[in-house]
């Protein structure tokens, strides 16, 4: 049997100091299979659970405390096999290979068991000890499936335990077999392929020194058949023999079957995976009551007419819900915490007072827009989520994103983005090409986010019209695709089509939608308070001093004569760089009313709109978009449109003259 | 009659009849700019040699060895065009004609050796899909790698791409087209060649299909998709 080799013993950093061990678990799978839910089920952490493939793209860390044990739990990223091509898949081999958990719990879809072993027999061949946790058996059962556990446990070598984990069945039983697994480490059975394939495996098994490349032999043999770049350029150094004989082994292989030496790898490991669920499983009912439904709901839901019908009820829906909720929360709360204090932006009086009226005004700023506006908005687009329909909008607007070089799962960056970008900037992590995740980046933060559209009602539709208003609206959108689309083009790197797993509808859980709720307001607000608090008190104290009027004078080039506003907007602006929202309440402060109509007139109350909906990203986006792709990236973003928004600001003026 | 002009009507009835079931004469007639009359004869022709099912007044229907004729001549046409715009850079509107003239003479060996050169495209400058060619090989990397001999031996089944079929029908996976990278990232979903597979549905407006696969259902790119020949299960159609 082959083990994870010599590097079992030397784990820095998982041995306490004293006698008391803590062990470490890998949670390993395929996407949407349910790992998040059986994380938060063993760990009681609250990690994202969606019905939406690819989520967890971090690795999430808990403890699971079992029977006096303390156990260190790894999310690893959900995927199909471990080809590494992927960053998921080499975050997970990596840590896999080089960490050592010291259990590998593999979940798999009891209802798709083939697909899912496939990727098991990948783990297997890491020789980890290993855990299978049999998720979704209510699923499995409502297909008419049934699975012999202890067969398949006869014959991968390692304990089955079969769980339903959003209901939180079979986590006790699974607790029990990780605290044995840490202490028996069980081991996977070699299961063999094709003879062909054994042949070449055995003879280049014999040329590999040991330990070469720091993974098991048989791993390592494999993937030098595969003809696995890394692999090939490891072992070169130690064996270079091993390589040639890899690749003339692959050259035959290709010979005799015609396709890439890979392929025939990935076949094998599926003919290994269909042999076993032919052994282990038996189908009762060919007809089922969920699929049944699925495919029903499918019917509509992917329509070419009433699909799309639905799809904008749906965004429609979830838009005025977000607004019509918000206002009425955000009413109550401003109601409230004005009480408190007072709200608006103090310019005058001492330092100290101008300070801590900086804080207070971000403070509010922040609860009064993100917990009225953000977490229906969130709870909505969880139910979207979990019932497994957002995946089907994704599916219908697949062909209209490729003309922005993105395809349909950047629906959901986009989508969130009506909320607050910050998040949806960090959400562009589920798609899979780097030229990809940038550019859905990018597009989030010209989606009319919370903040814009509070300035765009407060300013437009409030004392212009809502026409006006709604082509504001009409404006930015066009302008997202036309920069979509030359953002495409002008960036390097290929854009790659999507492949994505259907997931069946049902009913949303609870729990799920809950947490899922809970998780992006969380990272929301990590992000969003500090900078809106120390944003305010800077940008107070600044003015304060003296230091912004300068500022106003010398933005007023910009200002006055290309944008035609009065002089003390470049201030108001620079309120905006913090929030957008926040140019409102610095517009009240600083002209002492909050009727807006008086001190502008209809064009500039539009221009003032568009600039401060296109300008500068906040500095929560800027300082998100930094930590994703760097500060160079992130600084070009927010130059660029600036440059935009003062040049659809000085042409509007210029139009909006003629007939306004 | 000419071998170039019986070709050229198996084109045009394999056109119609993906369009209308049926290619009826006037159909042909107006798709060749010829006269009905004309089209009459040709039919005839082409049904003494086997290529099609002809009857008076209904129209033509090819047979298995007619499809077969009509897709090889299609494939190589298409081919042509990409040649002749990739590399030869003659400009979209003349390359349908210049295809048409050049598609008759072509061999085998000259057909793979451009489908070789030209990386195994998968659709034409006007957008149309090309055709697997009818070799015995399971993926292009059996052409495409260096030193790797060809298959020359002919395969038994005329093969379609995955989204050519009808929604409900079964197939199993014969041949996938493009490089190892693509090859590798559907294997890996279960996508391997002999799998038996469903296509679900279409999505609207050419987005992506939806096909059953070991029990799990994925939405796969329409373009990815293109790349995935399959030979149709034939049975119980009740």
């Amino acid at each position: 049997m082959i083990g994870a080799g010599d590097g079992m013993n030397n784990r820095p950093g998982t041995r306490a100091p004293g006698d008391r061990r803590e062990y470490v678990v890998a949670l390993a799978g395929n996407a949407n299979v349910g790992k998040s839910a059986t994380f938060n089920q063993l760990t009681g952490v609250d990690q994202e659970i969606g019905n939406w493939p690819g989520k967890t793209v971090e690795r999430a860390e808990g403890i699971l405390e079992y029977q006096g044990q303390r156990i260190r739990v790894i999310d690893l990223p959900g995927i199909y096999s471990i080809t590494a091509l992927s960053t998921e898949e080499q975050v997970s081999l990596e840590f896999i290979a080089h960490d050592h958990p010291d259990v590998v719990v593999n979940i798999v879809d009891a209802s798709a068991l083939e697909r899912n072993l496939f990727f098991t027999l990948q783990l297997a061949e890491l020789g980890s000890p290993m855990i299978l946790a049999l998720n979704q058996m209510d699923l499995a059962r409502k297909k008419g499936i049934t699975i012999d556990t202890g067969r398949l446990s006869n014959l991968l070598g390692v304990p089955v335990i079969p769980t339903i984990a959003v209901q939180g069945k079979g986590i006790a039983g699974l607790s029990d077999a990780i605290i044995r697994a840490v202490q028996d480490r069980p081991e996977p059975h070699t299961i063999l392929y094709g003879k062909e394939v054994e042949d070449c495996i055995a003879r280049i098994l014999q040329q590999i020194p040991d330990g070469a490349g720091g993974y098991p032999p048989r791993w390592t043999a494999i993937k030098l058949l595969e003809g696995d770049p890394d692999t090939l350029w490891v072992v070169r150094k130690q064996a270079p023999g091993a390589v040639d004989l890899a690749r003339e082994c692959a050259r035959e292989l290709e010979t005799i079957h015609g396709e890439p030496a890979g392929t025939v790898l990935s076949g094998e490991r599926y003919h290994a995976a269909e042999r076993i669920v032919r052994d282990v499983m038996e189908i009762h009912t060919p007809r089922d009551h969920e699929a049944g439904l699925t495919e029903r709901i499918d019917r509509l839901a992917l329509h070419p007419v009433l699909g799309y019908l639905l799809l904008i009820m749906t965004i429609g829906g979830l838009l005025v819900w977000t607004f019509v909720i918000g206002a009425w929360i955000s009413g109550i709360l401003l109601f409230w915490l004005s009480l408190i204090a007072p709200v608006e932006p103090l310019i005058t009086g001492s330092l100290a007072d101008i300070v801590l009226n900086g804080a207070w005004t971000g403070l509010v700023a922040a609860l009064t827009l993100i917990i009225p506006y953000v977490i229906p908005f969130y709870l909505f687009l969880a139910l979207i989520e979990d019932s497994g329909f957002l995946t089907r909008f994704s599916l219908m607007l697949d062909r209209g994103m490729h003309k922005m070089g993105l395809h349909g799962k950047a629906i959901i960056p986009l989508v969130l983005g009506f909320g607050c970008t910050v998040p949806a900037c960090l959400s562009c992590r589920i798609i899979e090409s780097p030229k990809q995740k940038f550019l859905a980046a990018f597009l989030v933060t010209l989606v009319p986010c919370s903040a814009r559209t509070i300035v765009i009602l407060g300013i437009v539709a409030a004392f212009v019209n809502i026409w006006w208003a709604l082509a504001l609206y009409l404006f930015d959108f066009i302008v997202l695709v036309v920069l979509g689309r030359i953002a495409f083009r002008a960036l390097p790197g290929e854009s790659v089509g999507m492949i994505m797993e259907m997931p069946d509808y049902h009913f949303p859980r609870i729990p799920g939608v809950i947490g899922q709720t809970w998780k992006r307001t969380k990272s929301l607000l990590g992000i969003v308070m500090p900078s809106y608090i120390l944003g305010s008190i800077v940008i107070t104290a600044a003015y304060a001093l003296g230091y912004l009027g300068p500022v106003n004078a010398l933005l007023s080039p910009i200002t006055v004569a290309l944008l035609g506003l009065p002089l003390m907007t470049g201030v108001v602006f620079i309120f905006g760089i913090v929030r957008k929202e926040m140019t409102i309440l610095a517009l009240a402060a600083i002209f002492g009313t909050t009727v807006f109509s008086t001190i502008m007139t209809p064009a500039q109350l539009i221009v003032f709109a568009l600039v401060t909906m296109f300008y500068v990203p906040c500095i929560s986006t800027i300082l998100a978009l930094a930590r994703e792709f760097g500060w160079r990236r992130a600084l070009g973003i927010t130059l660029l449109e600036t440059a935009l928004a003062i040049a659809f600001g000085a042409a509007a003026i210029r139009l909006l003259g003629l007939f306004l | 009659m000419a071998s170039e002009q019986l070709e050229e009507y198996l084109e045009s009835i394999l056109d119609i009849e993906e369009k209308e079931g049926v290619a009826k004469t006037s159909a042909i007639a107006k798709c060749m700019k010829v006269a009905p009359a004309s089209v009459t004869g040709a039919l005839q022709a082409l049904a003494d040699k086997g290529f099609i099912e002809y009857q008076p007044y209904k129209g033509a229907t090819l047979t298995g060895q007619g499809r077969e004729m009509a897709r090889k001549v299609k494939r190589r046409h298409r081919l042509l065009e990409v040649f002749l715009t990739d590399v030869l850079h003659i400009s979209t509107k003349n390359v349908h004609d210049e295809a048409c003239k050049m598609e008759h003479t072509l061999s085998d060996e000259t057909e793979c050796a451009l489908c070789k050169m030209l990386n195994a495209p998968s659709r034409c400058p006007h957008g149309s899909l090309i055709g697997a060619c009818n070799r015995d090989v399971e993926s292009c990397s059996a052409c495409l790698e260096e030193n790797a001999p060809p298959s020359t031996t002919p395969r038994d089944e005329p093969l379609v791409p995955v989204t050519s079929i009808q929604p409900g029908q079964k197939a199993t996976i014969a041949f996938i087209r493009g490089d190892s990278s693509v090859v590798q990232r559907l294997a890996d979903l279960g996508l391997t060649l002999r799998a038996e597979i469903q296509l679900i549905r279409k999505a609207p407006l050419s987005g992506p299909i939806e096909i059953g696969v070991r029990k799990t259902r994925l939405a796969i790119d329409r373009a990815i998709a293109d790349h995935i020949f399959v030979s149709v299960c034939r049975e119980k159609a009740s």
